[in-house]
């Protein structure tokens, strides 16, 4: 499995020389915006004596930020290369100018492209009379990957529990003594195409990919508040095109999926229910929508407007009602949607029930009366974690996955690349593997 | 359809990459810094290529400097002499060619002041401009201790036994003692020794001859000489003179007094008082009277 490694590890290489130069972009590659962040790190580690000030925030600061409206992105898979190159260009280079510095290094991520989860389990016997680094990563790769299919690539694959002898739930089993590890791992694959299409984008801009990773893990990161990933919790990230479900527990995530629809179907049923362009019906969706019908609504008149010369076409109006009343099963379907994906997850099994909307599409008024009704009582809004200098235009729901990745960029958790590799899998003429061979033979 | 027909903010990747080089700091450090430099030291290089601008340019320098030196402000119009006397100081200007007025800046002080101090009779010089153009010589001048006489004629040598200067005759003067002799002039302070000290011999002195480049031999007038030794010789002369004084032995019939072996005083007499010491002698002993 080395081989499949090899890109993951050289990001993460890409990301410790980042890290010394101590800037590095951020690039949420969503279906209806393009967000860079541009952070800098001013070489504070607080993750030495457990978690430092401001929550292990402290580390780095926002100095660029820059939004665009996104091309060639469709449910949150790049389908127009050069498109998407150009708005990628175009939030660095705003994103750059307002830090007044360049960038070389950024770390993605984004919705589509199929993610699916596995849960892998592996189990060796410890070697000495305290478990090393070497029985964990021997553990690590006793995980029996299952056959996840030609053309897809794994973007997490994280330890989320040891058990050592029958004691399970450990952190670290480093220097326990046991005879027994075995570890689960969530692993998180995607299709390679939309990996490598993002790859190439950013490659084309002059950038280094330093990271990627899925935006439901990254919103998940900064709209769930600690307790709540601790305890259990989903994720569920509302964007243009596609949603993101991701279920943390044990501040680890342990399932995430996505459904392919977001708020953009939303507006292009208000487009085509209303015969309006997809702009205008954008706009009354921000100006005017909601999920909730009173009576007041059906005397609210909205103004479709528009250019077309017909004077009877442009003077059409609207009752805020029907607006909701196209706005609303289409919501709908999303949220079941969901709930199928958090049914199948096994969602209903965990002892903390909560659910977290965030993302762009979660702003809709009443969103989280009909989420409750949907997917069960325990449901809030969520809007991103604050972190150094973000401006106050990308604190909003929709940005949570932008600052996710910050905290990601920041502070990665332990993925299966970043342990060691077990001595077996080392080249043939290695060192420790000679030192290893001394060892077990005298 | 307005909104979305608005043109593409998208910069061409020829901007994209043009900004970011321009925010690369080592790159705007280089165009802030480097250009500049590189431009300015191009532009004078190449200028300076051509022959005909370096030698307008090297013909300017000197032109400037010249004027400078022309100054009024720098000439020197005057050469004082101080501490010199006036056979010395018109030996200087005839040494020191200087046509006045004469800019500073050509003057080489160093140079005029070995001169200087290669005439003899100089024993220090210290040369310097000053205020108002005037070019000051202090020179100190040797003292004649001692007149040297030797074969090609009668000289001046000062204490350290460097020359001074020709002497036209003895009597001009007659206060400085007269050394003669092989190697005398290499043995001037011992001389001056010896005359320190022969203060009641004065009056009979005539001089100190060296004898064999070792020793000194004090001559005195009616043809006496006291033959003094090696080492010790100031002592030695003291002896004489306090025999002298005791016994008044010099003005008796003496040839010389004989100290080379110091602790054996030897005085040889006159012919005549030898054959008077006998017949006095033979008076004595009761000899037969002539």
């Amino acid at each position: 499995m080395i081989e499949l490694y090899e890109s993951q590890r050289a990001m993460r290489n890409m990301r410790r020389a980042a890290m010394q130069r101590g800037v590095v972009a951020i690039l949420d590659v969503g279906s209806s915006k393009i967000a860079c962040l541009v952070l800098r790190f001013d070489g504070t580690d607080p993750s030495d004596d457990g978690i430092g000030s401001l929550a292990g925030q402290s580390g780095f600061r926002v100095i660029g930020a820059a939004t665009t409206r996104s091309r060639g992105v469709r449910f949150g898979e790049i389908v127009s290369m050069s498109e998407t190159e150009r708005a990628i260009r175009t939030a660095v280079q705003a994103a750059q100018k307002m830090a007044g510095i360049r960038v070389d290094h950024v770390i993605a991520c984004f919705s589509g492209a199929g993610p699916r989860s596995y849960g892998l389990a592996g189990k060796v016997d410890v070697a000495g009379m305290t478990v090393d680094e070497q029985d964990v990563a021997r553990v690590l790769s006793a995980c029996d990957a299952p056959d996840f299919g030609h053309g897809r690539e794994v973007l997490h694959a994280q330890p989320v529990n040891f058990a050592l002898d029958h004691r399970s739930g450990l952190i670290d089993p480093r220097g326990q003594i046991g005879n027994e590890l075995s570890c689960d791992m969530h692993m998180l694959t995607v299709d390679a195409q939309a990996i490598q299409n993002l790859a190439y984008c950013v490659k084309r801009c002059d950038l280094e990919l330093a990271g990627i990773a899925s935006s439901a893990y990254a919103s998940g990161i900064s709209a769930l508040v600690e307790d709540e990933q601790e305890l259990g919790a989903a994720c569920i990230d509302m964007g243009g095109g596609a949603t993101g479900v991701s279920i943390f527990i044990k501040k680890h995530m342990i399932y995430a999926d996505a459904v392919r629809m977001g708020g953009d179907h939303v507006t292009s049923d208000i487009s085509m229910g209303l015969q309006v362009p997809m702009a205008t019906a954008e706009r009354i969706k921000t100006f005017y929508g909601g999920v909730v019908a009173t009576g007041m609504d059906d005397r609210e008149m909205i103004e479709t407007g528009g250019e077309t010369g017909d004077w009877e076409h442009d003077r059409r109006t609207v009752s805020r009602a029907e607006l909701i009343g196209i706005l609303r099963p289409r919501v709908e379907e999303i949220l079941e949607e969901v709930r199928a994906r958090l049914d199948a997850a096994g969602f209903d099994h965990l002892p903390s029930q909560q659910i977290v909307l965030t993302g762009g599409a979660s702003q809709i008024p009443g969103l989280d009366g009909l989420a409750s009704k949907i997917l069960g009582q325990q449901v809030r809004l969520g809007r991103p974690l604050r972190v150094h200098g973000l401006p106050q235009a990308a604190t909003g729901a929709g940005f949570a996955s932008a600052v996710g990745l910050c905290l990601f960029a920041a502070h990665p958790q332990d993925e299966w690349w970043d342990f060691e590799i077990p001595l077996d899998r080392y080249p043939a003429r290695s060192f420790k593997r000679a030192v290893q061979w001394f060892r077990d033979n005298w | 359809m307005r909104q979305m027909s608005r043109s593409d903010p998208a910069p061409s990747r020829l901007t994209y990459r043009l900004e970011r080089l321009m925010l690369t700091p080592v790159f705007r450090l280089a165009l802030r810094v480097g250009v500049p430099f590189a431009l300015a030291f191009g532009a004078a290089g190449l200028w300076f290529s051509v022959p005909e601008n370096r030698e307008a340019f090297h013909g300017m320098l000197a032109d400037i400097r010249i004027s400078i030196e022309n100054r009024p402000e720098f000439q020197v119009r005057l050469m004082a002499i101080d501490g010199a006397s006036v056979h010395v100081a018109e030996d200087i200007r005839e040494i020191l060619p200087l046509d006045f007025p004469v800019s500073s800046f050509d003057l080489d002080l160093d140079a005029m002041q070995e001169t200087v101090v290669g005439l003899d009779p100089v024993r220090t010089a210290r040369l310097r401009i000053r205020q108002g153009g005037v070019l000051q010589i202090d020179v100190t001048e040797r003292v004649p201790a001692v007149l040297w006489r030797h074969a090609e004629g009668l000289e001046l040598l000062d204490e350290a036994g460097v020359l001074v200067g020709p002497a036209d005759s003895r009597s001009d003067h007659s206060a400085l003692p007269v050394i003669a002799g092989e190697g005398a002039e290499q043995a001037v302070p011992e001389a001056l020794a010896l005359m320190a000290v022969s203060g009641p011999l004065l009056p009979r002195l005539r001089g100190f001859e060296r004898m064999g480049a070792r020793r000194w031999d004090v001559v005195l007038d009616r043809d006496q000489r006291i033959l003094l030794p090696e080492t010790g010789a100031a002592e030695a002369l003291e002896r004489v003179i306090a025999m002298d004084q005791a016994v008044d032995m010099l003005a008796r019939d003496l040839v010389a007094v004989d100290l080379r072996l110091p602790r054996r005083p030897t005085v040889r007499m006159t012919d005549n008082a030898t054959q008077e010491m006998w017949r006095i002698k033979q008076i004595e002993a009761g000899g037969e009277q002539r």
